[in-house]
């Protein structure tokens, strides 16, 4: 990497200080991106609201009022984002949504994470035609309609909200497979693997020490795009009623109650939209971000 | 070498939608009689055995698979009078030809975007460009579709807000932009990333050493070449368009294959879930295979496996 041989990196070295690791730089570089910055704070502001609102707001998710149905956002009643049509404050629901459409985003994409680094990681390992089987395997997958099959999988179980957890991280696995297989096999070829397995060591101790750490970059930065793309699949089978059930509600479910009233209240659909949206823009610059920063020759 | 190889995921990849499907319909707790409880058991009985479903799980499977080849799904569960068939044969030239002028839409203007924001890079334009091809990446159709309705149906009164009203041209408008948005800003994003790396190669250079005009050198050597990588994006642009078209024809109530889909999603009806399911499939598997083909005939890298 270049920033290795850069001016300070060379005097630190020469003052004989601990040079900084490749992680450290990278730190360094994404925190001048200003943009990528913006957003871990927005994110941060977005996923402590759908924490907290939910606990200390006036008004409960499944509070009904009936004297204000579909009332606009009003500012002395507390209901700042307007009541549905079962007089429920949104306010509170759109940070309950947020709640679950987070928590949905960060568990399929940790479902996903640990079936694609094991199975890619394996495959590269491993080589030869136990690799070339299980990447044609995932071939094979990758060309049906996943999302069909995503369809397919919570209509037969049922509408459950951990299905929909396992649905959807049991086929998002593929893309992370490939990134780590490809990585693995750069990585296999180094000299320090080569040292490992002359010093004796066992596969699986390898594969854990040595080769899992180094193809964490693009991993990560594969992860802060899937959590999105997780959000947005989960959002897409709540609109179309297959993902999470009332009571509980998600930005997608939220979106599609207010498409039904969008000419009465288009409130209704603005701040849930708002917030998906904001949260896809956010998850986007970081991603960028740490792409950038990860590995700044990839420019 | 590289087509056999292709073909030889393509038909596995097919007869694999069509087990797993059935396999997973099948092994569904609850069936699609359910809601009609109340019903004799020898009433029943009769019923499920009207639709093969008391028969073993293999002679079912064998059933459903050689009927399949022939293109016969059997009767709808929910639509009682119609089979799978027929319903998909009402939808199916609704959504092609929504998913298809989508697409012709997402290329022209994709294309369009990505060539302009290429030639001025790092200007105005293309940080207008890219920012707008990032919102339409970042947000998803089910929620750009009804801000098009209030805006352009409710607001400006300008497009009728649904329904498809026999193919009338105004009512298609709305829904072939909600469709196409997401595919012009992926198109626009690769037609400006082929444009950049093709303008910096030796041959336009070469090219424009040779004295020929900038008109010529863009419209002839650049743009051909850079056009080369979205051959191979139309299969997964297709069934992106595809899944779009399951919420964008629930939004404008179109009679097309995508609402009959998520109804029989909804309602648990196996044949047509199935149907659908593996219609759609072999279309993309197809398109994919065609792209491919076509686009490594186009650039030999991808063939011999450098890409």
């Amino acid at each position: 990497m270049s920033g290795i041989t850069s001016a300070p990196g060379i005097a630190r070295a020469a003052r004989g200080d601990m040079s900084q690791s490749l992680w450290q730089q990278a730190f360094r570089r994404f925190r001048r991106n200003r943009a990528a910055m913006a957003s871990i704070y927005m994110l941060t502001c977005i996923a402590a609201a759908a924490i907290f609102v939910p606990v200390f707001w006036p008004h409960g998710i499944e509070d009904a009022n009936w004297e204000l149905i579909s009332s606009a956002p009003a500012w002395d009643n507390f209901h700042w984002f307007g009541t549905d049509a079962n007089g429920r404050d949104l306010f509170v629901r759109v940070f309950y949504g947020g709640r679950i459409s987070l928590t949905i985003g960060v568990m399929t994409t940790c479902v996903a994470l640990c079936i694609g680094v094991i199975y890619g990681a394996v495959a590269g390992y491993a080589g030869g035609r136990t690799d070339s089987f299980m990447m044609r395997f995932v071939d094979v997958l990758y060309s049906l309609p996943l999302l069909f099959f995503i369809i397919i999988l919570v209509t037969v179980f049922g509408r459950n909200i951990f299905l929909v957890f396992v649905a959807i991280g049991a086929v998002e696995w593929l893309t992370m497979s490939r990134i780590v297989r490809g990585q693995t096999l750069t990585v296999k070829s180094k000299e320090y693997v080569e040292s490992a397995i002359a010093i004796g060591l066992s596969r699986p101790a390898i594969l854990r020490r040595y080769i899992i750490p180094n193809v964490l970059g693009p991993v990560v930065v594969y992860v802060t795009l899937l959590i999105p793309t997780n959000i947005v699949i989960e959002s897409y089978l709540s609109f179309i009623g297959l993902g999470v059930q009332e009571p509980l509600t998600s930005w997608g479910l939220l979106i599609s109650q207010g498409a039904g009233q969008l000419s009465s209240a288009p409130w209704l659909i603005f701040f849930p939209a708002t917030f998906l949206a904001l949260t896809m823009f956010c998850f986007n610059f970081i991603g960028d971000g740490l792409r950038d920063a990860l590995d700044p020759q990839g420019r | 070498m590289f087509t056999l190889r292709r073909l030889a995921i393509a038909l596995p990849t097919l007869f694999i939608i069509a087990t797993a499907s059935f396999f997973l319909m099948r092994a569904a707790p609850g069936g699609p009689f359910d809601a009609e409880a109340d019903l004799e058991p020898a009433v029943l009985e009769n019923i499920r055995a009207a639709y093969d479903l008391d028969k073993p799980l293999l002679e079912q499977y064998w059933i459903y698979l050689t009927n399949a080849l022939s293109g016969d799904f059997g009767p709808s569960l929910v639509y009682k009078d119609f089979g799978v068939n027929e319903l998909i044969a009402i939808g199916l030239p609704i959504s092609a030809k929504l998913g298809l002028l989508a697409m012709i839409v997402a290329l022209l203007l994709g294309g369009l975007c990505g060539i302009i924001a290429a030639l001025r890079q790092n200007g105005i334009i293309d940080h207008i460009i890219m920012a707008l091809a990032m919102t339409g990446i970042a947000i998803p159709s089910f929620v750009t579709a009804p801000i098009l309705v209030l805006f352009f149906g409710l607001y400006l009164k300008l497009l009728p807000v649904a329904g498809w009203n026999d193919g009338a041209p105004a009512n298609m408008v709305l829904p072939i932009i909600a469709l196409a948005l997401p595919q012009i800003a992926i198109i626009a994003r690769l037609m400006r990333g082929g444009m950049l790396e093709v303008l910096q190669s030796n041959f336009v250079r070469t090219a424009r050493a040779k004295g020929l005009r900038e008109s010529h050198v863009i419209l002839r050597h650049v743009m051909q070449t850079a056009a080369i990588p979205l051959v191979g994006y139309l299969g997964p642009a297709l069934a992106g368009i595809m899944t779009g078209s399951l919420v964008i024809e629930l939004i404008f109530n179109l009679p097309g294959v995508g609402r009959y889909f998520v109804q029989g999603a909804l309602n648990r009806d196996y044949p047509l879930v199935m149907g659908v399911v593996v219609i759609y499939g072999a279309l993309i598997i197809a398109l994919n295979l065609l792209s491919d083909l076509a686009y490594a005939a186009l650039d030999p890298r991808v063939r011999r496996g450098y890409r």
